[in-house]
């Protein structure tokens, strides 16, 4: 299986048939990009027009019942004025950023790129054996994760019975600590994309950078932060953009494990937006919340997107 | 100097060995619980191991129809991405045009949203449509959902064949598609084997997509499903919850172990992705 990876821009797409017949009419040319077209359709029609309909819906009183569902009205702001002036909602915000960084940058980053440090260093059956578990919790199906992890995290769980092993006294955490036990069961579950990314990002390295680091007597630790860090900030970049946008949007792990309770003390940002829009049947101000995640969403994108850019320039 | 490189040799492999197995311990309790008939959400081996869990899951209602519904659903939903962005990606690759740059960084920029926040005007488009509770517009909207980061990894994958095949193809008078059929899929089949297995993973795990466009209980797949072990009366059946959730999860385990035997697992993705 090979991995390599071409040139990533476009600009650099193979010269061959397109240079030498650069005087063929329009037609042609609009002809030969036309298999772009189902992809396109499709994201036309339930990509964008979602959204527009989200830039739309925002500004109304849209509902599911009661007068919103009779007239929908246009109403300005006021979907933004109220989440922003509501405690639930700054709740919400607040939380999914303790969520992001712990679970994500701090979590899933930092371990997936220790494991894969480590691993370049360590035995065959360590390797094998780490990975296939690493990876396995990344296989499994969202609800299945959340299920494994409410018991584990569970007052009578493996958690607690290990620290009671060990003397410590243990406590039902989904209650005690909401916030901190989905993150764990995130990172738990995510850590393998950062693992598998930096794997393949630190293959490339040469070793004889490294060895020729380590002859100058640079050692372990400054060796990884000016020598081997410098050489994967691309992945680095990429891994931490692609990450925090997965992050911001987890639900299912979430709400099968605590449906944002107790009381709100784990909703995060989709969580409060499900519960407005369909518990409570305000469509308007659910997609107002959308459209809050959506500009969250596209800012870090386009960061990204520059990062991207200005390394490849 | 040796000595040294040798001990943090072996300090190394144990503390990845200690995270392997924190990794590894959530697991036990299914493990137990599903051979568990008296199972709650306590760790312990069962006295008694049985497999009348497992007996009690099979049947129509519980298992066989999620599970089928599942592989209609997902099964679909990820041929119509591979199909759409192995088409995608093959004029992106193969010819310079001045739509490329713009599209291929739409196409990142999507990547990058949260598709969670879409799903609120999702289901209002769809209620507009007609298409709530249909498997057809589910497929069609899950398929899109993950065609960025399909057509993206496609392309990637499609630059790593040389053109020069092509060129001797097209010289014969072989068209576009036949070139792409004939010649550049047979070489790029790990590459798209890879996308389509992860693809199809992705969405057996996804919940909140059929969660919210699903309705009825007969074309629930068995992502949705699972929660009617926890019913309205109190504590669910944790032997049979466990059960299920292993059950629910062989295919998945099936398919990337067929993976990783055939074209170096998951790590070929990571090749792909960091960019």
């Amino acid at each position: 299986m090979t991995t390599t990876v071409a040139p990533t821009s476009a600009a650099s797409a193979p010269p061959g048939k397109s240079a030498g017949k650069s005087g063929r009419p329009k037609a042609a040319k609009l002809f030969r990009m036309l298999p772009l077209s189902p992809a396109i359709g499709l994201m036309l029609v339930f990509l964008a027009g979602p959204i527009i309909y989200c830039l739309y819906a925002a500004f109304t009183n849209m509902a599911l019942t009661g007068t919103g569902a009779a007239n929908v009205k246009f109403v300005g702001l006021d979907n933004f004025r109220k989440a922003f002036g509501s405690g639930a909602f700054t709740n919400a915000i607040w939380l999914t950023l303790v969520f992001t960084l712990i679970s994500a940058i701090i979590g899933q980053n930092t371990l997936g790129l220790g494991l894969s440090l480590l691993m370049r260093r360590s035995t065959k059956v360590v390797r094998n054996f780490v990975g296939t578990a690493v990876i396995g919790a990344w296989v499994l199906p969202e609800v299945v994760a959340a299920y494994l992890l409410s018991a584990f995290f569970n007052d009578e769980g493996t958690l607690n019975v290990m620290l009671h092993a060990v003397g410590l006294p243990g406590q039902d955490w989904l209650y005690a600590a909401p916030i901190i036990a989905v993150s764990l069961a995130n990172i738990w579950r995510g850590t393998a994309f950062s693992m598998l990314v930096y794997s393949a990002a630190l293959s490339e390295v040469p070793k004889e950078i490294e060895e020729s680091a380590e002859m100058d007597g640079a050692s372990g630790y400054r060796r990884l932060l000016f020598v081997t860090l410098p050489m994967i900030s691309r992945a680095v970049m990429t891994n931490l953009m692609l990450i925090t946008l997965q992050t911001l949007s987890v639900f299912g792990l979430i709400y099968a494990m605590t449906r944002g309770g107790p009381g709100t003390k784990s909703q995060t940002l989709p969580l409060y937006m499900y519960e407005q829009a369909f518990s409570f049947s305000q469509i308007g101000y659910g997609t107002a919340i959308a459209l809050v995640m959506l500009a969250i969403g596209a800012v870090f994108s386009l960061i990204y997107l520059r990062g991207l850019n200005s390394e490849a320039a | 100097m040796i000595a040294r490189d040798r001990i943090s040799k072996v300090v190394g492999n144990l503390v990845l060995l200690a995270i392997g197995v924190l990794f590894v311990l959530p697991l036990l309790w299914v493990l137990f619980a599903s051979i568990n008939r008296t199972a709650g959400l306590r760790v312990e081996f069962p006295t008694h191991p049985t497999l009348g869990n497992f007996k009690a899951v099979l049947n129509t209602d519980t298992t066989y129809r999620p599970v089928l519904n599942g592989i209609v659903l997902c099964g679909g939903a990820a041929l119509l991405t591979m199909i759409c962005a192995v088409l995608a990606a093959y004029p992106l690759s193969r010819f310079k045009s001045k739509f490329n740059r713009p599209f291929l960084l739409t196409v990142l920029f999507c990547t990058g949203l949260p598709i969670t926040a879409v799903m609120v005007p999702v289901y209002g488009l769809f209620v507009q449509l007609n298409l709530v509770d249909t498997l057809g517009g589910t497929i069609m909207f899950m398929a899109t959902a993950s065609l960025p980061f399909a057509i993206w990894l496609t392309k990637t994958f499609m630059d790593g064949v040389p053109i020069s095949l092509e060129e001797a193809a097209w010289v014969d008078g072989a068209g576009n598609m036949q070139a792409l059929a004939r010649i550049v899929l047979p070489l790029m089949w790990p590459g798209i084997a890879v996308v389509l297995i992860f693809t199809f993973i992705g969405m057996w795990g996804n919940f909140f997509v059929p969660f919210m466009l699903l309705l009825s209980p007969e074309r629930l797949p068995a992502s949705v499903s699972i929660f009617t072990f926890f019913g309205q009366y109190g504590e669910p059946n944790y032997g049979q919850l466990a059960a299920y959730s292993l059950i629910y999860t062989m295919p998945v385990l099936l398919l990337y172990l067929l993976l990783s035997k055939k074209l170096g697992g998951a790590f070929a993705l990571g090749g792909a992705i960091k960019g």
